[in-house]
């Protein structure tokens, strides 16, 4: 199957490979070629793609999923034509815009201003299109109080919207995302999908690299799931995320695993977590939360073994780990009762949604009754929540509330006109 | 904004040239302007150095050299043909100098944008070249000061500034190759440049040479660089030309040779190393 793809596809990968070969021991100075002449240059060898093939309609928004060091940088990198691929073909339709390494190649000791400039002619503008965007660029990313400022000078969250907002500017029909969901704050994050919404209404194909199963289900029409270089599963968003989530957050010993969790000894596998989530006031799961809305922090346990009367316990951490709101079924009556091997129980907590906005993570667990805290089956940060609000807000909260005041030294209609007299 | 109507086209990967004259040059030009323009960030007087640098260097050298050491004794404009020679070298050294870590350097924008790789060493030759042309003005006014008659041979400079251009980017072109593998390059070249100041005649003329041994002369003009500065030397002022001051004529072949063979070798080296660019980096 070669040649160029048919009409509707704007992006083809068939069978592409990427290997690359790691010195085993770096000899890169001429002194050190000098000193051992005889000894070879030894390589480790990363396969990091293994035959990856797929088409993305035009259009789509297609989403690429899998663990760290699966592939799907890489894979970005060869469509995008910074790496050259082994093997394989890649086909393209329209320009191509790449948002990489959460950026777009800034130079640190130039401005704002013509970092702008070199960038969006380095993703396809001519330099008097660049020029007459310039303005709408700053615009979108907010920045126009800093456009003489080095980018040095940046905090790594400017930076990335300053990219972003290049990136959306270029005309692109074709849009290669590398995680950056992920970063920034939660205003910034509702722009990010404001633009992703409208990318896919006009017609742009969309490809998002994440780690965010619920940003594939709310963004992507169809996913990839890559594992070890090797494409896994292709198909259906929701399917692909259900797939990604069984794979990763299969057993209790896994989800720990990743984070570097539980000590051995503190859960055991009387349950096993099925899935986490948050769902807004309609039951839809989704990254997004309004603020003020209700909304509800969910999970489901298949329990292996019979237990009596056990402790569902939900917690939200924000940004910097700290929890910022707990539930526990031991704190309200009503959850209890007898369970035996193979039921299966959907606990959760509603709530009307005022926190901050920001992002945060939801942490399950299922613990044994009584005290002592004997964790059955957890679940670490396993689903994200973005609270989108209209206001700032200064603390972890934002409570209802009425602002009120009162001037207490109220000038007299004397001390207005005091000159007279 | 729809795609659908635009033809496919297949991803090749990264290359020296990619496929779009247009958008190579449209970079080139893009990241050599603000490569000069963060030249003078900071400075009150700004693109006024540009001119006024030159100026008053070139003034203290044509002093010194002239009256103080007097090393071209006997030899006519002396004075302006060590200008034009230091213009010139001063030119080979920064485009080269510059250019070994020109790709290291641009290392976020090649791990993050795939374009044609060559814009890089590309962009500091033509900063470096703007730069030559400003001197060249500056020169001018000591063409004019130390009273050299026109001469018809001006028309002819060009020819030796666009083959000094292409040698030194063939140049930086291997250079900047071969840095992103082995670091040593760097020190090395800093080295030969320096080897490269005495070795070829800029503080002195070649006529001196000439007088106490025509082979150490024949040896030092087999360089192609201190070949097209003898031969600039000839256009501007009446200085021998090269064919002369080799002692015999054929041997011009070789610095001609040795031009095309490195720029030659530096594409090809710069052309296999680009595919791979951003993974050795």
């Amino acid at each position: 199957m070669s040649g160029p793809p048919a009409d509707d596809i704007s992006v083809r990968a068939d069978g592409v490979s990427k290997t690359f070969s790691l010195p085993r021991e770096q000899l890169s100075t001429l002194k050190e070629r000098v000193l051992h002449p005889t000894r070879r240059r030894r390589h480790d060898e990363l396969r990091a793609l293994r035959d990856v093939s797929f088409e993305v309609r035009t259009g789509e928004v297609f989403g690429i999923v899998g663990r760290n060091g699966s592939g799907k940088s890489t894979l970005m990198k060869c469509l995008a034509g910074i790496y050259q691929a082994d093997a394989g073909e890649m086909w393209l339709r329209g320009r191509m815009a790449p948002f990489i390494e959460l950026g777009v190649g800034f130079n640190p000791d130039l401005t704002a201003h013509d970092n702008v400039l070199v960038n969006a002619v380095m993703l396809g503008l001519t330099p008097d299109e660049a020029r007459r965007r310039y303005a709408s660029i700053m615009d979108f990313a907010e920045l126009h109080d800093f456009a003489e400022l080095k980018l040095k000078n940046y905090s790594s969250g400017m930076q990335v919207r300053l990219a972003f907002s290049v990136m959306v500017h270029v005309d692109a029909d074709l849009l290669l995302i590398d995680e950056v969901l992920a970063v920034g704050d939660a205003a910034f994050q509702q722009k990010c999908f404001d633009v992703l919404q409208r990318s896919r209404a006009e017609g742009r194909t969309i490809l998002l690299v994440t780690h965010d199963m619920h940003q594939v289900q709310r963004f992507c029409d169809r996913a990839l799931l890559l594992e070890r270089g090797r494409v896994v599963a292709i198909g259906d968003a929701a399917d692909v995320a259900r797939r990604y989530t069984a794979v990763n957050f299969s057993a209790p010993g896994d989800v720990a695993g990743e984070d570097g969790g539980l000590p051995p000894g503190d859960h055991d596998d009387g349950a096993r977590l099925v899935d986490v989530w948050i769902q807004d006031a309609a039951g839809r799961r989704g990254t997004g939360l309004a603020q003020g809305a209700p909304c509800a922090l969910c999970l489901r346990v298949r329990f292996e073994r019979p237990v009596t009367d056990p402790i569902f316990h939900l917690a939200l951490s924000d940004g910097h780990g700290r929890t910022v709101f707990a539930v526990s079924s031991e704190w309200d009556d009503g959850a209890g009762g007898d369970f035996g091997p193979g039921d299966v129980v959907t606990a959760g907590a509603s709530f009307d949604n005022w926190l901050a906005p920001g992002r945060y993570e939801l942490t399950a667990q299922v613990l044994h009754p009584g005290g002592g805290g004997r964790v059955m089956a957890r679940a670490e940060n396993a689903a994200t929540a973005v609270v989108t609000g209209s206001r700032a807000a200064g603390g972890l909260v934002d409570i209802p509330h009425a602002f009120f005041f009162d001037r207490l030294n109220r000038p007299t209609p004397a001390a207005v006109d005091g000159t007279g007299g | 904004m729809s795609a659908a109507g635009a033809p496919a086209y297949r991803v090749r990967g990264p290359s020296a040239l990619g496929g779009d004259p247009r958008r190579f040059w449209n970079l080139a030009r893009t990241l050599a302007a603000t490569d000069w323009k963060v030249r003078f960030y900071g400075s009150a007087l700004g693109y006024v150095w540009s001119l006024l640098r030159p100026l008053m260097l070139f003034a203290i050298v044509y002093f010194v050299f002239s009256y103080v050491i007097d090393a071209g004794a006997g030899v006519e404009h002396y004075g302006v043909m060590l200008l034009l020679a230091m213009t010139l070298y001063f030119f080979f050294s920064e485009v080269t100098g510059s250019g070994v870590t020109s790709m290291v350097d641009r290392e976020s924008l090649l791990r993050k944008v795939g374009f044609p790789r060559a814009v890089v060493p590309l962009a500091v030759a033509m900063v470096a070249a703007l730069n030559l042309l400003l001197n060249l003005v500056v020169l001018v006014v000591f063409v004019a000061a130390s009273g050299v008659q026109p001469r018809w041979t001006w028309l002819l400079l060009p020819i030796p500034l666009v083959l000094m251009l292409v040698f030194a980017t063939g140049v930086a072109m291997l250079l900047s190759a071969l840095y992103v593998r082995y670091r040593d390059v760097r020190p090395i070249w800093d080295v030969v440049l320096q080897a490269l100041f005495y070795a070829t005649p800029v503080l002195y003329p070649i006529e001196r040479v000439i007088e106490h041994s025509q082979t150490l002369a024949t040896l030092a003009l087999l360089n192609p660089l201190a070949a097209l500065i003898q031969e600039s030397r000839h256009l501007l002022t009446g200085a021998p030309p090269v064919t002369e001051a080799l002692g015999a004529p054929g041997l011009v072949a070789i610095p001609v040779a040795l031009l095309a063979g490195v720029t030659w070798l530096g594409f090809r080296v710069f052309d296999r190393m680009a595919p791979r660019a951003a993974e050795e980096l």
